[in-house]
């Protein structure tokens, strides 16, 4: 615990002109420097560092903490990210064909990646393993976003699950601290953004899917499912439907 | 001869990774679900080979699907363990480094102990005395509460014991760290915690319950199997499912072979 609190306090604005000098690493080396590097690294050192980078984004995704580039080169490349992108190259071929994973960069500017899973077929990804309850409450929160639009008012979020017995005003038997669990959590998962609406005295906030979300589920089967509770065809929302089949053939 | 990875084999590896630890019966059904989801070729028998694929795959990651006997109820577990950690690093982003000293502290305590055991009291005196940061009463239970949920440690009537999880995923660790003052049992050869042991002093030689009650099944008169002296321990009943699960018990045998060959391990034994 105290680890994860020392890495959180190093983001702060040096780190910033650090990736600056990063981009221009990895944008300005040329093939034979890149060549020449590689060649000062034993294979099996390298094939040492593409497992401990496997292994660093595993243990964080398993927390569905984001994974940012900046961490990986700090914590485990050090000396080595002069060969970052061939190490990288490797290691997503190592998700792909060993764990049926696809390392995706859900922040292309400040490259942050997040594991997601590329097997065909059976079921929906457990957005929570191990905690259907977390995932059901997840699922019902992102329910009433898509269907009301993609935007949700918090109050509407917390009348719906009021009505579901779950108060974010009293402590939870599962959840403990529900207004936390999803307005903290979930949003640093990147599942859910809690975002202000400008201009509004006192302060409102509305939730809004979160980039792991948009990548994880699919819009389409979730929009099924609701219309499975309604007993109605998934088309008689036509909106909701239109954007289902367009982000469906998006992914 | 060994088949390429398929889908099938990823996702009992992701079930795997999800999931920590399963059961042996839990691994055939998981095995039967994968090799249909994806139309793989599915033989029912054919579980560790299935594994072994995954493992080969896993190999250059440092990771393993590796099987081991639960020292409570004598059933079979498949854990996916870290190989490159020789420490409880693998417990270090759950964990702060008090906590963590007070797990190695926990575990000392467990090795050294004859029942495999220890005591909440006896936990309690380690927290006054931690060299990274003393824990407080409350504290403290929150931590065991803690390593019981996340499966490292058994809890019983104020007793705590290692997990099968922890066993499984540390034993390379506790066997470098540890060496001969780890128990060892003599019929399956590995680590053996809770165990009985043979009263002759120059015997002495350990044995995990459900071992014990394999080897001595329908035997009226238990003699211990290295030294002859009549065995004085109540001989466990079989649990039923485990009974199911001996076959596999000699394969699992094969597959934790410690680094030590095992001749000197029931030598070094004998001299305790």
């Amino acid at each position: 615990m105290s680890q994860r609190k020392k890495t959180s306090a190093s983001q702060s604005k040096p780190q910033r002109t650090n990736e600056n000098e990063d981009e221009m690493t990895f944008s300005q080396m040329t093939s034979s420097q890149v060549q020449r590097a590689r060649e000062n690294f034993a294979s099996v050192q390298i094939d040492r560092k593409v497992a401990e980078v496997v292994q660093f984004i595993l243990v964080k995704d398993q927390k569905k903490i984001p994974v940012r580039r900046a961490d990986i080169v700090k914590h485990v490349m050090k000396e080595y990210k002069v060969i970052y992108l061939e190490v990288m190259n490797r290691v997503r071929r190592t998700f792909e064909q060993v764990f049926g994973l696809k390392l995706e960069e859900i922040d292309t500017k400040n490259h942050i990646y997040i594991l997601i899973n590329k097997l065909e077929a059976g079921g929906t990804v457990s957005m929570c393993p191990g905690n259907p309850g977390k995932t059901g409450l997840l699922f019902v929160i992102l329910s009433i976003i898509f269907m009301k639009g993609g935007v949700a008012k918090e109050n509407l979020v917390w009348n719906t699950l009021k009505k579901l017995r779950v108060d974010p005003r009293e402590k939870h038997d599962e959840f403990c601290d529900v207004k936390k669990l999803v307005t903290d959590e979930f949003v640093r998962q990147k599942y859910l953004e809690y975002v202000r609406i400008p201009h509004t005295e006192p302060v409102e906030f509305e939730f809004r899917w979160g980039l792991r979300a948009d990548i994880e589920l699919s819009k389409l089967k979730l929009l099924e499912f609701v219309a499975e509770l309604h007993d109605q065809d998934p088309q008689s929302w036509t909106q909701q439907f239109r954007e289902a089949s367009a982000s469906e053939s998006r992914t | 001869m060994s088949r390429p990875m398929g889908d099938s084999h990823r996702r009992f590896l992701q079930s795997m990774m999800s999931n920590g630890i399963i059961s042996s019966s839990q691994a055939k059904v998981l095995h039967k679900h994968c090799c249909e989801t994806h139309g793989a070729h599915y033989a029912h028998d054919r579980l560790d080979e299935f594994i072994d694929v995954i493992n080969t795959q896993l190999q250059p990651m440092f990771m393993n699907i590796r099987k081991g006997m639960s020292e409570e109820d004598g059933l079979q577990y498949y854990a996916l363990v870290n190989m490159a950690e020789t420490d409880v690093t693998r417990m270090a982003s759950d964990y702060a480094d008090n906590e963590l000293e007070l797990f190695r502290k926990t575990m000392d305590l467990i090795v050294d102990s004859e029942s495999g055991s220890a005591s909440s009291t006896d936990i309690l005196n380690c927290a006054d005395s931690l060299q990274t940061k003393k824990l407080k009463k409350k504290e403290t239970e929150h931590v065991l509460n803690k390593f019981v949920q996340d499966k490292w440690l058994n809890e019983k009537h104020g007793e705590y014991t290692l997990s099968v999880r922890c066993i499984i995923e540390m034993e390379q660790y506790m066997r470098i760290i540890y060496q001969d003052l780890i128990k060892v049992c003599h019929v399956c050869q590995n680590i053996a915690l809770q165990c009985q042991i043979c009263e002759n002093p120059r015997c002495g030689i350990k044995m995990h319950l459900p071992c014990v009650a394999r080897y001595f099944k329908g035997r009226s008169d238990p003699h211990c199997p290295s030294c002859n002296d009549f065995w004085p321990h109540e001989i466990p009943e079989i649990l039923r499912s485990q009974s199911q699960g001996s076959q596999s018990l000699s394969s699992s045998a094969k597959e934790n072979t410690a680094p030590t060959p095992s001749t000197s391990a029931t030598r070094r034994s004998r001299r305790s």
